[in-house]
């Protein structure tokens, strides 16, 4: 498969936009006309071939413009890319699997050469040829976490496990939905996952957690979370909130389609062999209504989730504003039919092949 | 590695034997590869197909973490165990083929730590091997203390010595030697991080000691694996799968339900992690709860069983599986 990586920013002007190709592999959250709060945690294993759930690290159209997006963050505000003294050796076990997995699943794009602890990485989409010690900082220009995720789409979290807990001890976080990691790095899994409405109550916190305190190496997992966010832009963050909090009331009627994004997290959570520490990393993806819609099956069904979201969610997921002339905005493109089951366009399998 | 596998296929590489008590395995991979890497204090499980019986039991990684070549673990003869170390004693031969769970480490070190105080007895000294290599590799502080019976099983320990001098104390139990709990826990640096692991009595008596001399729980750790206790023979029926099975007197509940064909997770088979818990749906009688995992309340309130360790004994038992 080649990929043509697209010319698209994520801010000002705002060009991102997604392919036809890309809408067919959008991972829509949603396998009901409902949704609800759940961990809807499963094996990462690869299913689907040509879906964002194929490779252990999905490269994709967006790619070399998102990573030109993260060097503008960081060129901003260089505390969005943070590491505790102790996380120093999990950036090492994440720079391992990256490359690793890269290397395999798409060979025409990424080569990795190791001989021992000396290595040679090369990037072909971003132009990068380095050769380094395995293990030595001072032989890369970055610390190894922040060097490949540089080179990787999507947050990523570095979890240390101790005393029956995880903590957030390092961390790379420009792409997110409302969080910071700046407020976040230290706290434990309790303490940065606060209060979420409708969750506490049913104990899903404490599953959750003797799932990841439990993961094993080799065995990965994966969850869809999902929000909505005007315009195309990646970095919603608590420090840019100035920037993009307003964005919201420029939601009209007339231009729903264009500005009103969905927006889903692939969260993926990995087990770290020399480590013992858990990588957690989190990758966006977007879509505008308008390039939503063009999956019949998808127009329906977003229309019910939101037409039936209970009211904590709308708030706590920051849709009020323009929650009601979304869900109008798309009643257009329902007519009350059934859809099918399952997350995927009802063409997959043509796309598929 | 292919995601989503758990498992490794390996070749038994050498068999050593330490003492008449002490074997040492060593295994490489089967398709000649690199094994996954793996972090101190990881275990692995062992699986044997022992005739009608398919034994699973944990065993601490002893080989150093920087040589994906070859794992290492060490196996004392337990005469009055279940089997599964008179099976790798007696049955387990170079060139043998066996199939191992990737490593899980519950005994990891705390990276944030000042210094590294490591005591140890007798087999108990297999898990600080790995982190020792570890933590000199890292350059960090340690320090360990070793009661061992002769010093002919303290062969490991001889070998640390060596590398590493006097950062390795290691102590002849039966010339009465042993070392001072007291004055090694009272003489410590501010952040130092306490880990121990062998006899229970002795892990008892360190963390109970840590604890008058005023040391932070979070700065100590140990890992006790509990072999599960034979028992009396009794039946469970499995709620979700409609059977009842039969636990024999030297098998585990867990054992019991792999061999009538069911899936149960687990990862430490000890007591320890909590994967293999099960809910209790009726239980007219005793459940006798060996783990280390459940609360006192969760014990007390009969509600939730850790089928790897505990047992049962009474009239009926039926849990969730």
């Amino acid at each position: 498969m080649t990929i043509v990586f697209n010319e698209e920013t994520f801010r000002d002007d705002f060009t991102f936009r997604n392919s036809p190709v890309a809408i067919k592999r959008f991972p829509f959250p949603f396998h009901e006309d409902r949704y609800m709060y759940s961990v809807n945690i499963e094996p990462h294993v690869k299913t689907a071939p040509g879906s964002v759930y194929e490779h252990a690290f999905d490269v994709d159209e967006h790619y070399v413009a998102e990573m030109r997006d993260r060097e503008l963050v960081l060129a901003e505000d260089p505390l969005r890319c943070q590491s505790l003294p102790h996380m120093e050796l999990a950036g090492w076990d994440l720079l391992e699997l990256i490359m690793t997995s890269k290397a395999e699943d798409y060979p025409d794009l990424f080569e990795l050469y190791r001989d021992g602890d000396s290595w040679r990485w090369i990037n072909r989409p971003l132009g990068i040829d380095d050769s380094f010690t395995f293990g030595d900082a001072s032989t890369l220009p970055y610390g190894p976490m922040e060097y490949i995720t540089r080179q990787t789409q999507g947050d990523f979290a570095l979890l240390d496990q101790r005393d029956g807990n995880l903590w957030m001890d390092a961390g790379i976080v420009t792409t997110q939905a409302d969080w910071s990691l700046d407020f976040d790095i230290g706290m434990n899994f309790f303490e940065w996952h606060g209060p979420v409405p409708l969750a506490h109550d049913m104990r899903v916190f404490e599953r959750a957690l003797k799932f990841l305190l439990n993961l094993q190496h080799g065995k990965p997992a994966r969850r869809l979370n999902w929000t909505m966010t005007i315009n195309p832009r990646l970095d919603t963050s608590p420090e840019n909130y100035h920037k993009w909090g307003t964005d919201r009331a420029t939601v009209t009627p007339e231009n729903v389609g264009n500005l009103v994004h969905l927006r889903v997290e692939l969260q993926t959570f990995w087990r770290l062999p020399r480590s013992n520490a858990i990588v957690f990393p989190i990758r966006c993806y977007l879509i505008k209504m308008d390039e939503l819609v063009t999956v019949p099956k998808w127009a329906k069904r977003l229309h019910r989730v939101l037409k039936t979201l209970p009211p904590e969610l709308i708030d706590y997921k920051g849709l009020s504003r323009y929650h009601g002339m979304t869900v109008e905005w798309l009643s257009r493109y329902d007519d009350g039919s059934p859809t099918s089951p399952g997350f995927f366009p009802d063409d997959w399998q043509d796309f598929q092949r | 590695m292919n995601r989503g596998e758990g498992k490794l296929s390996v070749v038994v590489d050498r068999v050593d034997t330490i003492t008449p008590m002490i074997k040492r395995f060593s295994f490489r991979a089967r398709d000649g590869g690199e094994l996954p890497r793996f972090s101190g204090g990881a275990h692995v499980i062992v699986e044997m197909p022992d005739g009608e019986i398919l034994r699973r039991n944990p065993y601490s990684l002893m080989s150093d973490p920087a040589d994906p070549s070859r794992y290492a673990i060490s196996v004392r003869r337990d005469e009055a165990g279940r089997g599964g170390s008179r099976f790798m004693h007696e049955k387990v031969r170079e060139g043998m083929e066996l199939t191992i769970s990737m490593p899980v480490n519950m005994f990891p070190s705390d990276r944030r730590a000042r210094k590294h105080l490591l005591l140890a007895g007798g087999i108990g000294i297999t898990p600080f091997v790995p982190h020792i290599l570890e933590l000199a590799a890292a350059g960090a502080a340690f320090e360990l203390h070793y009661n061992v019976r002769t010093r002919e099983q303290g062969a490991y320990a001889e070998d640390l010595a060596r590398r590493f001098g006097d950062r390795v104390h290691v102590y002849e139990t039966d010339l009465g030697e042993g070392f001072d709990l007291d004055a090694i826990l009272s003489d410590q640096p501010l952040g130092t991080h306490l880990y121990v692991c062998g006899p229970k009595g002795m892990i008892t008596d360190v963390i109970g000691r840590a604890s008058e001399f005023g040391w932070p729980g979070q700065n100590v750790h140990y890992e006790e694996f509990l072999a599960p206790q034979p028992g009396k023979p009794y039946q469970v029926e499995l709620a979700r799968s409609g059977i009842t099975v039969e636990v024999a007197s030297h098998q585990s509940l867990l054992e019991a339900i792999e061999a009538a064909g069911v899936d149960a997770p687990y990862l430490c088979r000890g007591g320890a992690c909590g994967q293999c818990e099960t809910a209790v749906v009726s239980c007219d009688g005793q459940i006798l709860h060996n783990d280390h995992y459940l609360t006192d309340e969760e014990k007390a309130s009969g509600e939730k069983i850790m089928v790897c360790v505990s047992r049962f004994e009474g009239r009926r038992l039926v849990i969730d599986r």
